[in-house]
């Protein structure tokens, strides 16, 4: 069992919880992931590492309540515990030596970016960041980010926060006068699959984090098998992070659908909504 | 000779057409008037092949004689002395090519159910008596063994009963290896995987799941808290595929993830979280336990056509008879001297169809079986919504590569000597993870020979 030492709400749907795991605290590094299991019926259920402190012994997840097992775990808080949590599994991010770097997260991928931009920051790199959602309400982490990187740039897709438009947009006139030779970018398939569409252009090398579905996360299921330049690799030992050029996002958006109908239908079942 | 001698005690079993609905167990196995009268046809030879026949060479006349007086409990005793899971190999060792494969019996007729009768006497155990493993007085040294799967669970009993303290590591949140993730509840009950673990336990065996050693630790950061020696019995858990088309769309499965999600993770109970695709149409490739396993898993859960596609013969398949025997008597149906070449999808990326090609049967290859080569023209599509791929797995590189100066083949294999022992001080290593994917029992073997070699080894050094 893994007590949860704190939780912190950051919008209506996204949280994260403060695991005790001194092993895995003493371990990871930014780009890794963990798998959390809530009880002895539950899902295991792979999550990014957002933040760690080895000394504690404590991991951070955030998370987004938007299946089954995420609602469920959004009604847990401090003091209770959670049947497993496992890792630090993936390999961590080669950030190689950049010169000027921007990490741009899309809604709750900032939380999973944000270990990059601090990584990078203490690194020495004049790191910017780009943050985009959907709207106001949904705003997370702008803080924190905002203390360990250079410049930061906000988007709501209405126009609500920040400039109206895409994390791609910001990124397109940035590039134009920035000299960036390393770009990271975390959210939503679509997103980054953009993203790497206007990179590829420039030529800027671009790491994208994956987080398709698995069971273990050591290799054993193949279930996160994803095509990068024409061979098959496994996220949860290849990756999570690959070269962002070389993913196909869109066979990964189907894959990530499979269970989506099952999702709905045990969200009713169980009366979690 | 009369033909109640020729035969052998049929062990009642479910009805096919029922069994192929549910999970419960297929074979219920004998009673023990079935027991005595099948352990009545012991020979007791002298020389006892069947003992040699055996991996960790069960004293099989002793036990079976006293099965036959109807002295169970004694008969428990005489087995553990030299096997510590008899409830599991009773099921799932492939009888037929290791003790049975030997008996006298089995020349003029059909051999002594050895298997048979080692699941009753361990069942009967099980059910009559409370397990009274007492932890032995400590000698003061730890071993650390990694993987709960067959070889590192003997392993571990082993030296617990000379005294050890044994610490095992392992990844997934059960306890059990491929006894709880691979092989179905169908075969082998879970609840008799952990009544075994329980004992290790009593045993004073500590069991720290959760803990993936290559990632969370190394073997060389076990060996610096103090470990005397490590086992490693991490099995050979990565799946391979064909490298075919459409091999990455929805609905393409490797068996080891479909098993998992069933057996493991309990997919087929209502109350688990565990998602699996709700499939009408499933083809199983390969020709192992595991194609089996899985075919017969899909049939359970509802599929209306299970196809298992082999690229050989029925004669060439490695699974075992009665595998093949009961998969058949469930309805799965044979695709055999067939191979896929490519899975296509609809506008969705799911599966929609597996296109074969037809194969005969060539001159033998190095593994001594003829090779299959592709008929011209011969393409046809089976029309299904699930494609289970079953082609084999190979060792997991986690600690293979954290760990360099353990030497390794070149197919991820530890290399180990006659007594487990790999290239690297302190540390031993067994099952698949240094044959590649083999049986059970040949993994118990294994950990059996490293606990001993371990108990020398420490023993000198003092």
């Amino acid at each position: 069992m893994y007590k949860i030492l704190a939780k912190r709400v950051l919008n209506d749907s996204v949280f994260s919880l403060e695991i005790e795991a001194p092993f895995i605290a003493k371990k990871v590094k930014p780009g890794q992931f963990l798998i959390v299991r809530i009880d002895e019926k539950g899902e295991r259920v792979p999550l990014t590492v957002a933040d760690f402190d080895s000394q504690k012994g404590s991991v951070t997840i955030t998370v987004q309540a938007i299946g089954y097992s995420t609602k469920r775990l959004s009604q847990l808080g401090a003091g209770d515990y959670i049947a497993d949590c496992v890792g630090p599994l993936g390999m961590p991010t080669e950030f190689g030596s950049p010169k000027r770097a921007v990490v741009i997260g899309g809604g709750v991928g900032c939380a999973i970016a944000y270990p990059q931009a601090k990584a990078l920051n203490q690194m020495g790199v004049k790191t910017d960041v780009i943050a985009g959602f959907k709207t106001k309400d949904i705003v997370i982490l702008e803080a924190e980010m905002r203390a360990v990187c250079d410049n930061y740039y906000i988007t709501t897709d209405d126009g609500t926060y920040g400039e109206k438009g895409f994390v791609t947009d910001v990124l397109k006139r940035l590039s134009e006068t920035e000299d960036y030779d390393l770009v990271i970018a975390i959210g939503p398939i679509p997103m980054m699959k953009n993203v790497c569409s206007v990179t590829r252009e420039k030529g800027i090398k671009t790491i994208v984090s994956l987080n398709p579905i698995m069971i273990d996360g050591t290799g054993m299921c193949g279930g996160c098998r994803v095509t990068v330049g024409g061979q098959t690799k496994f996220a949860c030992v290849d990756g999570p992070d690959f070269d962002g050029h070389l993913v196909d996002f869109d066979s990964l958006m189907k894959r990530n659908s499979l269970y989506r109908k099952e999702e709905e239908h045990i969200c009713k079942m169980k009366g979690v909504l | 000779m009369s033909d109640s001698m020729l035969k052998r005690v049929v062990a009642p079993e479910q009805e096919p057409l029922v069994r192929n609905k549910n999970f419960q167990e297929v074979v219920l196995g004998y009673n023990a008037e079935m027991a005595m009268k099948e352990a009545a046809r012991c020979l007791n030879c002298k020389n006892k092949p069947c003992v040699s026949g055996c991996p960790v060479n069960v004293k099989i006349p002793e036990f079976i004689e006293l099965v036959a007086k109807g002295e169970f409990k004694a008969a428990y005793e005489k087995i553990t002395e030299t096997n510590s899971l008899p409830a599991i190999c009773g099921r799932v060792c492939p009888q037929e090519s290791q003790c049975e494969g030997k008996c006298i019996r089995g020349i003029k007729g059909e051999s002594v159910a050895i298997g048979r009768l080692e699941r009753f006497v361990a069942d009967y155990y099980m059910e009559n008596y409370e397990f009274s493993a007492q932890p032995v007085a400590l000698n003061g040294k730890k071993v650390a063994v990694i993987g709960a799967g067959p070889a590192g669970l003997t392993c571990a009993g082993d030296l617990a009963k000379l005294g050890y303290k044994v610490t095992v590591f392992e990844a997934f949140h059960t306890a059990g290896g491929v006894l709880v993730y691979g092989i179905p509840e169908f075969r082998l009950p879970k609840k008799i995987v952990s009544k075994e673990i329980e004992t290790l336990e009593k045993l004073g065996v500590e069991i720290m799941t959760d803990m993936v050693i290559g990632k969370v630790l190394s073997v060389d950061e076990i060996i610096e808290m103090g470990y005397d020696a490590v086992f490693i019995g991490s099995g050979a858990g990565l799946p391979m595929f064909m490298g075919i088309e459409g091999e990455d769309a929805v609905g393409v499965y490797s068996a080891n993830e479909y098993l998992t999600r069933i057996n493991l993770m309990k997919a087929y109970l209502p109350d688990y979280d565990t998602p699996i695709m709700n499939s009408k149409a499933v083809a199983v490739v390969g020709g192992g336990n595991v194609a089996m396993d899985a075919a017969r898993c899909a049939k359970r859960l509802g599929a209306e056509h299970v196809y298992v596609i082999y690229r050989r013969g029925e004669e060439e398949m490695p699974a075992r008879k009665e595998e093949i025997h009961h998969a058949k008597e469930e309805m799965i149906e044979f695709k055999l001297l067939t191979n896929p070449t490519r899975i296509l999808t609809d506008e969705r990326g799911y599966v929609s169809s597996i296109e074969c090609v037809e194969m005969k049967l060539g001159e033998p290859d190095e593994s001594g079986r003829r090779r299959p080569e592709v008929i011209d023209g011969s393409e046809f599509e089976l029309e299904v919504d699930t494609v289970i791929m079953s082609l084999g797995t190979t060792p997991n590189p986690l600690i293979r590569t954290t760990t360099p100066d353990i030497e390794t083949n070149r197919r991820g294999c530890f290399v180990v000597d006659e007594n487990q022992k790999t290239t690297k001080e302190n540390v031993y290593a067994g099952g698949d993870a240094v044959t590649g994917a083999a049986t059970v029992i040949k993994a118990m073997g294994a950990g059996k020979n490293a606990a001993k070699a371990i108990d020398e080894y420490l023993n000198k050094k003092n």
